[in-house]
């Protein structure tokens, strides 16, 4: 099987890596780049673990082959805090206790940054349709949307 | 597997012709990509139709018609203003697929090719008169999508044909559409029944309509009888009833873990009332 050698960007950086073409961005992701703070949970599009964005396009990184990232701007939740500083949503999920054992986590602050990018003034009922592609099976999700609306206010506030 | 990205239908069409094992088309590979993972596929050649032009553009023509490529993700036709105000029928159709995940690579184009009964897309894309062309190694065609699937995960397309693009009629005046579909769950299920309905009127009576269903036969269908129960009418409560009484009398469910056929026969009348109700206030202009 021969492989693909593949150079895109991932949190702002010029990476290349070689792809079997049956790998998803997701393998590639954390085999190839050690990036493994994007989960793996079902790897059916199911869970949302794996969520990243491409190209500022929310994405199961399980549901996309490695292969497609050429030349793509690919952001994880490794390129989240900036110089050492959480992002306030990072802050808000600390602060609000809206994670247990935190394997869905950085599925949920991807998909929700990019929620917040979008509509920086989301209703409850927006956050909770937004993040259905979220499974979380410990916090039973409401400290999860009191953790987005709160960071939501402060950055507006902010903004 | 060999990963491909041809840079024209033609060619996308040629390696698939020339291809000795199993191919796929990778639009948004949500339906590949699983297949993929859970062994039931494993294609030798994936051709991926991402890099070709056009198959990321939602365009109308000059005489209002539209034409989607085969590359558009929900999210991308979500937020195409135009379109869904003509036709909000398919776009809540496409958008009732999977997750915002999902929304951001599921495609018309792989929610039809994939061939299931349940598609959520495809009864509204059949109902609005929607045209897929086709292109293969002897050239082009243009296919109703109501041609296009022939059983579940089955297509009428042959070896080396692919879907180039969409096109959508003119929504003229005083038109509406609407897709409803049944699921225990409000969001990530799959559709028990669903249905579409796409009308046009003239004053207040039902000038033409179409109704077509998912999920209670082996492919999405056309009901002829049960559109003919409304044209001409204002939809009022009676011909409603005749409609509802014509779909659950045309349609030919299973009983899986989702629904029994009893259940399905049921709602698909209840489904195509409220379908065609939500399509006419629409057309009216009132929703
Ligand atoms: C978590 C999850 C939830 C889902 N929920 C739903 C749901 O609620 N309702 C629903 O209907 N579906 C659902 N799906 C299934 C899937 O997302 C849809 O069917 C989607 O529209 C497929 O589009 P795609 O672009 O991803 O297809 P792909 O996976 O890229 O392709 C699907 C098939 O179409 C063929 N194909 C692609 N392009 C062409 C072309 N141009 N010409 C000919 N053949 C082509 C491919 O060869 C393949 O066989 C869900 C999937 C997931 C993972
Ligand atoms: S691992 Fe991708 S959605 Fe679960
Ligand atoms: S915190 Fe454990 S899965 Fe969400």
């Amino acid at each position: 099987m021969s492989k693909i050698h593949i150079t895109t960007k991932v949190n702002g950086e010029e990476v290349e890596f070689l792809a079997d073409p049956r790998d998803t961005l997701l393998d590639c992701l954390r085999d190839q780049l050690e990036l493994t703070g994007t989960k793996e949970g079902c790897s059916t599009g199911d869970c949302g673990a794996c969520s990243v964005t491409v190209d500022g396009t929310l994405v199961c990184s399980c549901l996309m082959l490695g292969v497609e990232a050429q030349d793509k701007q690919i952001e994880t939740i490794e390129g989240m805090a900036e110089d050492g500083e959480l992002h306030p949503l990072q802050r808000k999920f600390i602060e609000h206790a809206a994670l247990q054992c935190g394997f869905c986590t950085p599925g949920i602050l991807v998909a929700a940054k990019a929620l917040l990018a979008k509509n920086p003034d989301p209703n409850e009922t927006e956050v909770r349709y937004w993040l259905a592609g979220n499974l979380c099976r410990c916090t039973g999700y409401d400290k999860i949307i009191r953790a987005v609306m709160d960071a939501a206010a402060e950055m507006r506030g902010a903004a | 597997m060999k990963y491909h990205c041809p840079k024209t239908f033609a060619d996308a069409a040629q390696i698939a012709a020339d291809a000795t094992g199993v191919i796929r088309y990778l639009a948004g590979g949500t339906d590949v990509l699983v297949q993929m993972r859970a062994g039931m596929v494993t294609p030798d050649d994936m051709i991926d139709l991402k890099h070709i032009p056009g198959v990321k553009e939602i365009v109308q023509n000059a005489d209002g018609s539209w034409t989607i490529g085969v590359a558009v993700a929900g999210a991308e036709l979500g937020a195409h203003a135009g379109f869904c105000a003509d036709y909000p029928g398919i776009v809540e159709g496409l958008e009732l697929v999977g997750s915002t995940q999902v929304q951001g690579r599921a495609t018309l184009t792989g929610n039809l090719c994939n061939g299931s009964p349940a598609a959520d897309s495809v009864p509204a894309m059949i109902a609005a008169g929607a045209v897929a062309h086709v292109v293969g190694p002897n050239g082009a065609r243009d296919v109703a999508v109501a041609d296009i699937p022939v059983g579940p995960g089955k297509t009428s397309l042959t070896k080396g044909e692919l879907i180039s693009a969409f096109t959508i009629p003119a929504r003229g005046a005083q038109g509406g559409d609407a897709y409803l579909r049944f699921t225990p769950r409000t969001e990530m299920d799959i559709a028990v029944v669903g249905c579409a309905v796409n009308l046009t009127l003239d004053g207040d009576r039902v000038a033409s309509a179409r109704v077509a269903m998912g999920a209670v036969a082996p492919t999405v269908i056309v009901m002829d009888q049960a559109a003919d129960a409304i044209i001409g009418t204002t939809l009022d409560p009676q011909a409603l009833d005749t409609m509802a009484t014509i779909v659950s009398g045309a349609v030919k469910p299973i009983s899986d873990k989702r629904g029994t056929a009893e259940f399905r026969t049921d709602i698909a009348g209840v489904l195509a009332k409220r379908a065609a109700k939500i399509a006419y206030d629409r057309a009216k202009g009132t929703k």
